[in-house]
């Protein structure tokens, strides 16, 4: 069996998908946001995906690390919040284990991915259980990295997993209280509502699965 | 929703267009480099060799943070989009042009975003320009958590900005500078009331529902639901539930002297304001508590939200001379 690529081709979809989930979602994400926090999620995504479409063509040239070096830019320069150095650092530090390449290995997307998350940890100081987007990422991270290197599941079915568990934290989001963010101040009011991050986290997870070949 | 724009996507930049063409006099945009056209500078920056004063957060709060860069006030403002903090590099790029060699603060109120972003940029003005920057976050509002350091900063922004402010101009070091910016601020309490949803641009209607005749109190700025809603009550009743958590938080106490804000949310008319006021110096004098001085308007708002904050600051000789201190800038002025 020759060895599971995901090429330029693959990644660029992914981002062109993330474009279109910002506008269609658009008034969802807000929606979850308005009622435990300020109802912006939706219209910063939006913000932070028209400036990454708007430039895209340009960046296609580039190898994949630039690439996604680009849009998390784009997207901390656009939105700000917490969005901006949350998902901006994802996208700036995803491509970094793959510096120059144009294609990458199953193992190292695993690493990507691991690197992305660890900088949303480290910049929103938050853990598992904390009614974030981590909530959703760091179960689904572990999962893939499980179902691959582990119970050695065919890449395509391990990213299937990992966005199920991740889909399964931002449920897990729902009956607890928040200890980060604006709706930590909220305290058990908060109980019932989905985290917004946590909710664009799981539909991020979902294109990247969805694309794979 | 009954607002006065164009293109949602363009409120702050067309804001910002105006802004700076209105009050040419005492502002410019920064829109070269780092600054993104997110910059309000004042004409008076680096004019005196003192400590940078650098003020910033979402849009949607005006006078909040723009109408206080001027002379003797904060030297520049970072603009977020609506709700939401500035990205990085704005703030970075303030410090740089703000800098005199002797420093910034930022000040700002306390929210996730506008810590990450803030420190982002002061870290890369230290390690690309070797520039100090300090961060003081207000953090005024009672209810917001039982913790201090938790707490969000809504309209009691206003003092700690102009007393840090001050102190720059006065000659103070950067130490000085945030040392007079915590001082106020850990004297500093607001609690605010909502009747409304400010409206966001983006969405084309309230950020969240509230029925016809309903308050919520505690409701934070950026329409962060507060602690109890109920049906609006007359003013008198309302101003008594927001005046106990705030008295008994500090707690102020007789023979206190006190600076007085009553804030207009962006809806809630001068009138009103002055009903409720009055039942605040009413509560103040039964409890012995002195007024010193009083400011009663907006001067930091939801948009259009219906609802109005109360915030009291506990006076020293200090924080008396560093407030009373003149300044010029477009949504305030003393002299």
């Amino acid at each position: 069996m020759s060895e599971y690529i995901l090429n330029k081709d693959y990644f660029i979809k992914v981002i062109e998908d993330l474009a279109v989930l910002a506008e269609e979602k658009k008034d969802y994400f807000s929606e979850l946001d308005s009622a435990i926090g300020d109802g912006d999620h939706g219209m910063n995504l939006s913000i932070g995906f028209r400036e990454v479409s708007k430039n895209l063509d340009s960046w296609k040239s580039e190898d994949i690390s630039t690439l996604f070096k680009n849009v998390g830019t784009a997207l901390l320069d656009k939105v700000g919040g917490a969005s901006g150095p949350l998902y901006g650092g994802f996208f700036m530090k995803f491509g970094l284990p793959v510096k120059g390449k144009e294609e990458v290995t199953f193992d190292e997307f695993i690493e990507m991915m691991e690197t992305g998350v660890a900088i949303i940890e480290k910049r929103g100081k938050a853990k598992v259980g904390d009614k974030t987007m981590v909530d959703t990422l760091r179960p689904a991270v572990d999962a893939l990295k499980a179902a691959y290197v582990d119970e050695k599941l065919a890449p395509k079915e391990a990213m299937k997993k990992a966005a199920e568990v991740g889909s399964a934290g931002s449920d897990s989001t729902i009956p607890i209280i928040a200890k980060k963010g604006r709706a930590m101040r909220l305290g058990e009011r908060a109980i019932g509502h989905r985290d917004p991050g946590s909710a664009s986290s799981t539909a991020i997870l979902a294109i990247f699965y969805n694309n794979m070949p | 929703m009954k607002r006065l724009i164009n293109d949602p996507y363009d409120v702050v930049e067309e804001m910002l267009e105006g802004y700076v063409l209105a009050h040419k006099d005492y502002v410019t945009l920064i829109t070269e480099g780092e600054a993104q056209g997110r910059v309000v500078l004042s004409k008076t920056a680096k004019k005196k060799d003192k400590v940078g004063v650098i003020i910033g957060g979402g849009s949607g709060h005006e006078p909040l943070f723009l109408g206080y860069v001027g002379k003797g006030f904060a030297d520049a403002a970072v603009v977020g989009n609506i709700n939401t903090s500035p990205s990085p590099d704005p703030c970075y790029a303030t410090a740089k042009a703000v800098n005199t060699g002797k420093g910034c603060i930022y000040l700002y109120g306390n929210y996730a975003g506008d810590v990450m972003n803030f420190d982002m940029g002061a870290e890369k003005a230290d390690e690309e320009d070797g520039i100090r920057v300090e961060t003081v976050t207000v953090t005024d509002d009672v209810i917001s958590s039982e913790n201090i350091e938790d707490r969000r900063g809504i309209a009691g922004m206003f003092f700690v900005f102009k007393s840090a402010s001050a102190k720059a101009d006065l000659g103070g070091d950067l130490d000085e500078v945030v040392a007079a910016a915590q001082k106020c601020n850990s004297v500093t309490r607001t609690m605010g009331v909502a009747m409304s949803s400010a409206t966001l641009p983006s969405k084309g209607g309230p950020i969240f529902e509230m029925e016809d005749g309903d308050m919520e109190i505690g409701m934070g700025i950026h329409g962060e639901p507060g602690v109890r809603r109920g049906k609006i009550e007359p003013a008198d009743r309302v101003v008594d539930q927001i005046m106990e958590p705030i008295l008994a938080d500090l707690p102020f106490a007789k023979g206190d002297e006190v600076y007085v804000l009553v804030n207009s949310l962006g809806a809630t008319p001068i009138l009103d304001l002055h009903i409720c006021f009055r039942r605040v110096a009413q509560i103040l004098k039964e409890k012995g508590i002195t007024i010193y001085k009083s400011l009663v308007g907006s001067f930091a708002s939801s948009m259009d939200m219906a609802g109005m904050s109360v915030t009291l600051v506990r006076l020293d000789d200090e924080l008396k001379e560093l407030l009373d201190y003149p300044c010029d800038a477009p949504y305030f002025t003393q002299v």
